[in-house]
C-alpha cells in the first residue's frame, strides 16, 4: 500500500524488538471479543488510477457552474479566483501544518492570521476580528450566543431578510437554551441582539443608522450580518454594530457544493474577551523580535473547558488562507473595483431581464444579487426547466419569485442564454 | 559582532518578512479587472471611499507568502507526532480529485437533478463511515469534530425532551478533550468528571457510585476510545449497560479512531453517538487549523434527529431532505463540508478494507516503538503496551529543572514537530506521542535518537542550554504573556 513504509520484514523486526510475536498482540488492551476477525465488507485497496477513474465518473454526473450559464447566489457566490491563491494554499507548508501550538515553528500561519484578522477588521468596521469561524450561519450563531452572555439577557431579535438556513442554523443553536426568537423591524427591550443581514436575503442593502438608535435605546447589541462580503467594497463599512458576522467564501474560497467557506467574525474592542474561536496577536520573541502567537486562550476550550466561549475548535484555516491570498491581490483598489464591477453586471442583467415581458426586479435597490417576479406561480419548476437546458437560472422562491445573482463572472453570452431560454419557458 | 549581523535580518535561507500592510504603495495591485462604466449606482446607500487595504502586485504578494510558508513546519516536510491530532501523510491525489469542477464548481442549492453524483459521492461516503463504525445512521454535516460533538449532544437532548425527560447532568471522563465538556454546557448540561483511574481507565468504581448516585439525572456520559492517554477502555461494554440501565446514552468521541478503524466496531459495543475527525483518521489536511469535517454516527434510535438536509436515495434518484418533524435542525447554511468528504473518500478508497487495517496496525505498532525504546529515557506513568499513541511525562526531569516545554522546544531545535504537550491534564507534564502509521522505521528511529538526547541533555551539565531552546528557527522562544497582556490583534498604521 503506497501511503504505508512498511514491509511485512520491517513489521516483523519491530515486534521482535518490542517483544511480542503478533500485531493483535499490541491489541491485548482490547478485549478478545471486541476484535474483528475479519476484513470490514468494503472493497479493498485501490491504485491512484482506480480511484481517481471512480471519482472523475462521479463528479462528470453534476453539471459544474464552469459548464453552464450561472446565475445562483442566496448565500454562495461564484466568483474568479486568481490562480495565485490555489497556489500558495497547496503548499505543503500550508496546508499540511497544524493549529499554530508551537509558534517558533509556525510564523508563517500566525502572520497570515494576523493579516486576516486586519483585513476582516478594516473591511467590517470593526476594532478586532477572530481567526475564523466554520461559516456564515454559525458565525451568526455564535455572535448571538455572545450577544446573550455579555447583556444576560436572552431574546433575540432579527429584521426581516435574513437568509432562512441562518435563521434555522440560529434556531438550532439557541434551541438548547429556549431563547426566543422574533422577526421585528426594532429590538424590543428584553431583547439581547438585533440582527440585521445586509443585503438582506433578497438583496436590498440596508443602512445601520436608525437600527443603531433602536438599540441604544434597548440596550440591545446590533448585530450585522452579510452573506456576500464583496459587498463591503461598494457599500458603507456596518461601524455602527456592536458585533459583524458573515460568510467570506466570495474572496478565494469557490462554491465548493456548499463547504468548506469562511466564517468571519468581528466586534467592538470592549467584547474581545467575550469572543468565540482563535485570536491571534502580536508579541515579540526572547531576541525582541515582532512575533505572532495565539493569545487570549483563557476563552477557549482547552483550557477552559466546560467554562470557554464555545466549544469550537478546528476552524477554518486555510480558507482563511486563501481569503488573504485573494485580498492581498486585490488591495484597496481592486477590491473597490471587483465590488463594483460586481454591481454593473447586475444592473446590466437586471435591465435585461426587465425586458422580458411580465418579468419585473422586485429590488428598487441592490448589490450583486436581486429578487424577479416572474408571470407564474411555481418558479423552482422554471429553474428546473432552465436546468435541462443547462443554465443554473438562480434560486427559486415561492410565489414566482426568483433570486437571482450576477458577478464578475457573468458574460455577456450568458445573459443572452438565459434570457432567451427563459422567454421560451415562460412562452 | 555587528558586522556580522545581516542588514535585513536574512540569515541564509531565513528569510524575514513583514506584513503586506508595510510593503504598500499606493498604486499597486495584483489584479487586472476590466473598466467599469457604472456611474450611477442602484445600491441605495453611498458609495465606500476607504477600506484600509494594502495596494501590492502579484509578484510582491507570491514572495510574501512563500516566505511565511517557509517558516513553518509541517507533516510533508518532517515528523508531526502530535499527540491525539494524526498528523499523517496527506495524499496529493485527494487535492487532485476535489479540483474536478464537477466536484468544485457545484452551487450547494443546483437542481437536484444536476448534482446527483455529488448526493452520490456523500450517500457513499455515509455509507463507508456506517460500515467502520458498525452504527446504522451518519451526517456528514458537521464542519469539524467540536461540531459533530455539538450535533451528536443535541440530538441526545432532542430525544429526551421527546420523552419528557428533563436531565441536567453530562458525565465527562477527566482525560476528554476540552471540547467535550464545553459542548455538554454549550447544550445547557452541568458537568460532572470523572475521574481515571491508576491505569489511564476510566475509574470504575467511581464511574459505578456517580451513575447510581445521580441515576435518571444523567443525560450522557462522553469519553474517548481509544482514550487521550493512548489506551482502550476495555470495560466499555460495561459502561453502555451502566448508562442504558438508567436511561442515559453513551456518547463516544471518536478523535482516535485512527487505533481502531477496521479493527473494533464501537457500534456494536453499544455506543450511542460517535463522532470521526476526517482530517485525522482519513487524512484530510489539517491546513494550518482547518478546515475539518465532523461525521457524527448515531443509533436506530437517534436518527430521526440527525440534522438536515440528509441525503436519501431511492429508485436510482438521490434527494436532499430539507425538513423533517424530528431533527434538530439545521447546524450550518449548506450541507457541510463536501470538500473533505471528497478528499476521505478518495483516501478510504485507496486503503480499502484490508489498508485501512493495516493503517490500524501500523500506527499501533509504531507507537509502541516509539514506547519501548523511550521507556528506560523518560517517566513512563501508565505501564504495559500502548495504542496509537504513547503517553510519557517529565517526571524525573522535573526536579532538575527540565520540563516538558523544554523536552519540547529542543525537539523543535533538533527539527522534529513536538509532541502534544501537557494534556491530558490526568498527568503532570504529559507528552502524548502519536507516530501514526506513515512514519518509516528509520523516520521513527531518528526521533527515538533525538529524544534519547535530549533525555541524555536534560540530565547533564549542560541542561541549561535547553532552556535557551530552540535556537535555529524563524523565532526563538516567544513572549506569550505579553501578548495576552497588551492584545495587538491587528495592523494598526
Amino acid at each position: 500500500m503506497r501511503y504505508l513504509p512498511h514491509t511485512n520484514a520491517d513489521r516483523k523486526a519491530m515486534l521482535e524488538e518490542i517483544g511480542v510475536t503478533h500485531i493483535d498482540d499490541l491489541f491485548a488492551g482490547v478485549p478478545s471479543g471486541h476484535l474483528l476477525n475479519k476484513l470490514v465488507d468494503l472493497p479493498n485497496h485501490q491504485g491512484e488510477i482506480e480511484v481517481e477513474r471512480a471519482l472523475s465518473a462521479l463528479a462528470s454526473k453534476n453539471l459544474s457552474a464552469a459548464d453552464a450559464p450561472f446565475f445562483i447566489g442566496a448565500g454562495c457566490y461564484r466568483h474568479h479566483i486568481p490562480a495565485t491563491v490555489d497556489y500558495i494554499i497547496q503548499r505543503s507548508e500550508f496546508l499540511t501544518a497544524y493549529t499554530p501550538y508551537q509558534p517558533e515553528i509556525a510564523q508563517g500561519t500566525l502572520a497570515y492570521l494576523f493579516e486576516f484578522q486586519s483585513y476582516v477588521a478594516e473591511l467590517t468596521g470593526m476594532d478586532v476580528a477572530n481567526a475564523s469561524m466554520y461559516d456564515g450561519a454559525t458565525s451568526l450563531a455564535e455572535a448571538a450566543l455572545m450577544a446573550q452572555r455579555i447583556t444576560k439577557r436572552q431574546t433575540i431579535t432579527i429584521a426581516p431578510g435574513l437568509h432562512p438556513h441562518y435563521e434555522q442554523t440560529l434556531k438550532t443553536y439557541l434551541s438548547t437554551s429556549g431563547a426566543d426568537i422574533i422577526v421585528a423591524d426594532k429590538p424590543s427591550s428584553d431583547s439581547a441582539a438585533f440582527i440585521i443581514q445586509s443585503p438582506d436575503f433578497f438583496g436590498t442593502p440596508h443602512s445601520l443608522q436608525d437600527y443603531r438608535k433602536a438599540c441604544d435605546d434597548t440596550g440591545a447589541k446590533l448585530i450585522h450580518v452579510f452573506t456576500e462580503v464583496l459587498s463591503l467594497g461598494l457599500l458603507p463599512p456596518p461601524k455602527e454594530a456592536d458585533i459583524v458576522v458573515g460568510e467570506g467564501q466570495s474572496i478565494g474560497v469557490g462554491l465548493g457544493f456548499g463547504g468548506p467557506h469562511l466564517g468571519l467574525f468581528a466586534c467592538k474592542k470592549e467584547y474581545t474577551r467575550q469572543m468565540p474561536g482563535r485570536l491571534c496577536g502580536q508579541t515579540t520573541d526572547a531576541d525582541g523580535k515582532i512575533s505572532y502567537v495565539l493569545t487570549l486562550s483563557t476563552r477557549e476550550q482547552h483550557i477552559r473547558r466546560e467554562k470557554a466561549t464555545s466549544n469550537i475548535c478546528t476552524n477554518v484555516g486555510l480558507c482563511a488562507l486563501a481569503f488573504t491570498v485573494h485580498m492581498s491581490l486585490l488591495g484597496e483598489q481592486g477590491m473597490k473595483n471587483l465590488a463594483l464591477l460586481n454591481h454593473q453586471k447586475a444592473c446590466d442583467l437586471a435591465d435585461k431581464l426587465e425586458e422580458i415581458n411580465d418579468v419585473k426586479v422586485i429590488n428598487t435597490s441592490f448589490f450583486n444579487e436581486f429578487t424577479v417576479q416572474l408571470p407564474i406561480d411555481d418558479a423552482e419548476d422554471v429553474v428546473n426547466k432552465l436546468a435541462e437546458k443547462g443554465i443554473l437560472a438562480g434560486y427559486p422562491l415561492h410565489d414566482g419569485k426568483l433570486l437571482i445573482t450576477a458577478t464578475e463572472t457573468t458574460t455577456e453570452n450568458d445573459v443572452t442564454a438565459l434570457t432567451t431560454a427563459l422567454r421560451e419557458v415562460l412562452a | 559582532m555587528s558586522d556580522k549581523i545581516s542588514p535585513l535580518g536574512h540569515k541564509g535561507l531565513m528569510l524575514e518578512e513583514p506584513l503586506l500592510f508595510e510593503q504598500s504603495q499606493q498604486g499597486r495591485s495584483g489584479v487586472d479587472l476590466p473598466e467599469t462604466t457604472q456611474t450611477k449606482l442602484r445600491t441605495g446607500q453611498p458609495q465606500r471611499t476607504e477600506i484600509g487595504l494594502p495596494e501590492v502586485s502579484e509578484p510582491q504578494v507570491v514572495r510574501h507568502f512563500v516566505r511565511l510558508s517557509q517558516m513553518n513546519y509541517s507533516i510533508d516536510g518532517g515528523m508531526f507526532p502530535l499527540g491525539s491530532c494524526t498528523m499523517k501523510h496527506n495524499p496529493r491525489l485527494n487535492e487532485k480529485v476535489v479540483r474536478l469542477d464537477g466536484f468544485a464548481q457545484l452551487h450547494p442549492l443546483q437542481p437536484q437533478s444536476t448534482i446527483q453524483g455529488a448526493l452520490e459521492t456523500i450517500h457513499q461516503l455515509e455509507n463507508w463511515l456506517a460500515e467502520l463504525c458498525g452504527m446504522p445512521a451518519i451526517t456528514l454535516n458537521p464542519a469539524a469534530g467540536a461540531h459533530g460533538e455539538l450535533t451528536g449532544m443535541m440530538s441526545i437532548r432532542k430525544a429526551l425532551q421527546d420523552k419528557g425527560e428533563i436531565r441536567k447532568i453530562v458525565l465527562v471522563s477527566d482525560n476528554a478533550h476540552g471540547t467535550n465538556p464545553a459542548t455538554a454546557s454549550t447544550c445547557g448540561y452541568k458537568i460532572i468528571s470523572v475521574p481515571s483511574g491508576s491505569d489511564g481507565l476510566v475509574d470504575l468504581t467511581a464511574f459505578n457510585e456517580l451513575v447510581d448516585k445521580y441515576g435518571s439525572e444523567i443525560a450522557a456520559f462522553m469519553f474517548t476510545n481509544p482514550n487521550t492517554c493512548g489506551r482502550f477502555e476495555k470495560d466499555i461494554k460495561h459502561i453502555a449497560d451502566k448508562l442504558h440501565s438508567v436511561g442515559a446514552y453513551f456518547y463516544c468521541d471518536g478523535a482516535n479512531f485512527n487505533a481502531i478503524v477496521g479493527k473494533v466496531k464501537l457500534g456494536e459495543l453499544g455506543v450511542d453517538v460517535m463522532q470521526f475527525n476526517l482530517h485525522k483518521t482519513f487524512s484530510t489536511p489539517h491546513g494550518g487549523g482547518g478546515p475539518g469535517c465532523g461525521p457524527v454516527a448515531v443509533s436506530k434510535e437517534l436518527e430521526k434527529y440527525l440534522p438536515v438536509p440528509r441525503v436519501r436515495h431511492s429508485n436510482g434518484v438521490y434527494s436532499l431532505e430539507i425538513e423533517n418533524a424530528d431533527t434538530i435542525g439545521r447546524i450550518k447554511a449548506f450541507h457541510g463540508h463536501f470538500g473533505m468528504m471528497v478528499r476521505a473518500l478518495a483516501y478510504m478508497m485507496s486503503h480499502g478494507a484490508d489498508g485501512l487495517r493495516k493503517v490500524a496496525e501500523d500506527a499501533v505498532l509504531n507507537a509502541n516503538y516509539i514506547l519501548h525504546h523511550l521507556k528506560d529515557d523518560f517517566h513512563v506513568p501508565y505501564k504495559g503496551i500502548c495504542m496509537h499513541e504513547c503517553l510519557l511525562t517529565d517526571k524525573g526531569l522535573k526536579e532538575d529543572g527540565i520540563t516538558t516545554l523544554d523536552i519540547a522546544k529542543g525537539l523543535i531545535e533538533y527539527g522534529f514537530h513536538p509532541m502534544t504537550v501537557y494534556f491530558p491534564l490526568v498527568v503532570s507534564g504529559a507528552m502524548l506521542i502519536e507516530p501514526t502509521e506513515t512514519e518509516s522505521r528509520e523516520s521513527l528511529d531518528g526521533f527515538i535518537k533525538t529524544m534519547k538526547h535530549l533525555a541524555k541533555q536534560a540530565k547533564s551539565k549542560q541542561k541549561e542550554h535547553l532552556k535557551e531552546m530552540p535556537l535555529s528557527t524563524p523565532r526563538r522562544r516567544i513572549d506569550e504573556v505579553k501578548a495576552a497582556r497588551q492584545p495587538i490583534l491587528r495592523y494598526m498604521k
